[in-house]
């Protein structure tokens, strides 16, 4: 049970994938205008985050590894080459299912995320969570563990960030670098500030 | 090369750059960007994927039904990252060791997809190639910038030449630690994005509001 904790705690704060590793930062830095819409895409992928660790850590071991396959009598077959296409494609089918979902029961939230919905599949966080799982040879509970706990990471940053952003618009800033530019450095900053987590071990 | 060819190509180097306008691949332009040598390989491997992807798209869009196409566009971009990454290994094997992760990341580059869905899906293949050869060019534009401030002021060399001396090897130059941090790529491209826009205003974001300027006196009477 510790050991758990302790994932999540370093999958959210130490790991943090949107402000340690830079992944997932398109969306990051476009969705962040308002904390409602951040929230809602940040919840948006941790369900995905939540559904595609396990389920690629699933294929992968029973599938994928080398020599997943003597549970059928196939030894000796290495198809590990594949997992890039096969996290990607489960990935792709998860967002594609959340999509119609949100389209039927959530129009309201389907509206305010636009193209990046369909740009989830695209975030870098999503995949890199599958990769790390596979790099870092994770069985179900721990992925199930790190697949909650980096999506909450990445959903805490983007708040943060929609925060830091809806106080900003009090601030005068030169006309150019109003909007992105700002924000950019604004990212530094806190990603800045992430990098003091580095230090603690657990 | 007529005159709309030559506006899809060059539009995305100033006027509609993918990374400061479109906010599209912003993630491996903070990883790769802290050497030169790794930046323009990663140009030409995303360029070449962007425009073939789009090309390859394009031809099938009509056949792709909107339901699924997320899961086709996947599968076509990653088919050609894979085709990329084996002729790096077949080729320049020490740089794709170098590069090794970030070129998987490609498939999750939001400038292939990004074109996919905005440019390729609606536009014959040939114009849809040479947009993405254009949006490539775009990227590696920034990558460019980004690594030559990163990698001269950041170890005092570029490509591995010495441009600034180092203390340590008798110059005079100390290098900024900070710049080989992910972090500074961060305030390069803001502030590249304030040169950008100071030079083309039509980019600049208005905001809905305004602040009041109490000193001159015209707060209140709004």
């Amino acid at each position: 049970m510790e050991a758990y904790i302790s994932l999540f705690v370093k999958a959210v704060f130490i790991e943090n994938l949107a402000l340690s590793f830079f992944l997932g930062m398109c969306t990051f830095l476009a969705v962040s205008k308002k904390i409602s819409t951040a929230m809602g895409l940040g919840i948006a992928v941790m369900v995905v985050q939540t559904l595609t660790v396990p389920a690629n850590q699933f294929i992968y071991q029973t599938l994928l590894k080398e020599d997943a396959l003597a549970w059928i009598g196939i030894t000796g077959v290495d198809l590990s080459f594949l997992s890039l296409l096969s996290c990607i494609g489960m990935i792709a089918a998860i967002v594609q299912i959340l999509e119609m979902i949100l389209d039927k029961f959530f129009p309201a939230l389907y509206q305010a995320l636009g193209i990046f919905l369909p740009l989830i599949t695209v975030n870098c966080a999503i995949l890199a969570g599958s990769l790390f799982m596979i790099e870092r040879d994770y069985n179900f509970g721990e992925s199930v563990v790190y697949g909650i706990g980096s999506g909450f990471g990445w959903a805490l940053a983007i708040t943060v960030m929609a925060g830091v952003r809806e106080k900003l618009k009090y601030s005068d800033i030169p006309a150019a670098l109003q909007g992105l530019g700002i924000t950019f450095i604004t990212a530094g900053l806190m990603s800045l500030g992430f990098m003091a987590f580095s230090g603690i071990q657990l | 090369m007529d005159k709309e060819t030559k506006k899809v190509l060059f539009e995305p180097l100033v006027d509609n750059n993918p990374i400061t306008l479109q906010v599209l691949g912003v993630c491996s332009a903070l990883a790769v960007t802290s050497q030169m040598s790794t930046s323009l390989i990663m140009a030409l491997a995303l360029t070449s994927v962007t425009a073939c992807s789009s090309a390859a798209i394009s031809a099938v869009r009509e056949h792709i039904p909107s339901s699924i196409r997320i899961i086709v566009q996947m599968i076509i971009i990653a088919s050609l990252v894979i085709v990329v990454d084996q002729l790096l290994k077949a080729f320049a094997f020490d740089v794709s060791k170098k590069l090794s992760v970030f070129v998987g990341l490609i498939i999750t580059n939001c400038i292939v997809m990004g074109r996919a869905e905005a440019y390729a899906m609606k536009n014959p293949p040939l114009q849809s190639f040479v947009d993405g050869i254009g949006n490539g060019l775009g990227y590696s534009l920034i990558l460019v910038i980004v690594a030559l401030f990163r990698e001269t002021l950041g170890s005092g060399k570029l490509l591995g030449f010495d441009v600034l001396p180092l203390v340590k090897d008798g110059g005079w130059y100390v290098p900024n630690g900070m710049m080989l941090l992910p972090p500074s790529a961060f305030f390069i491209i803001g502030l590249i994005i304030w040169g950008f826009r100071t030079w083309k205003p039509k980019q600049v974001e208005h905001n809905e509001f305004k602040i009041m300027s109490i000193a001159h006196g015209e707060g209140g009477h709004h």
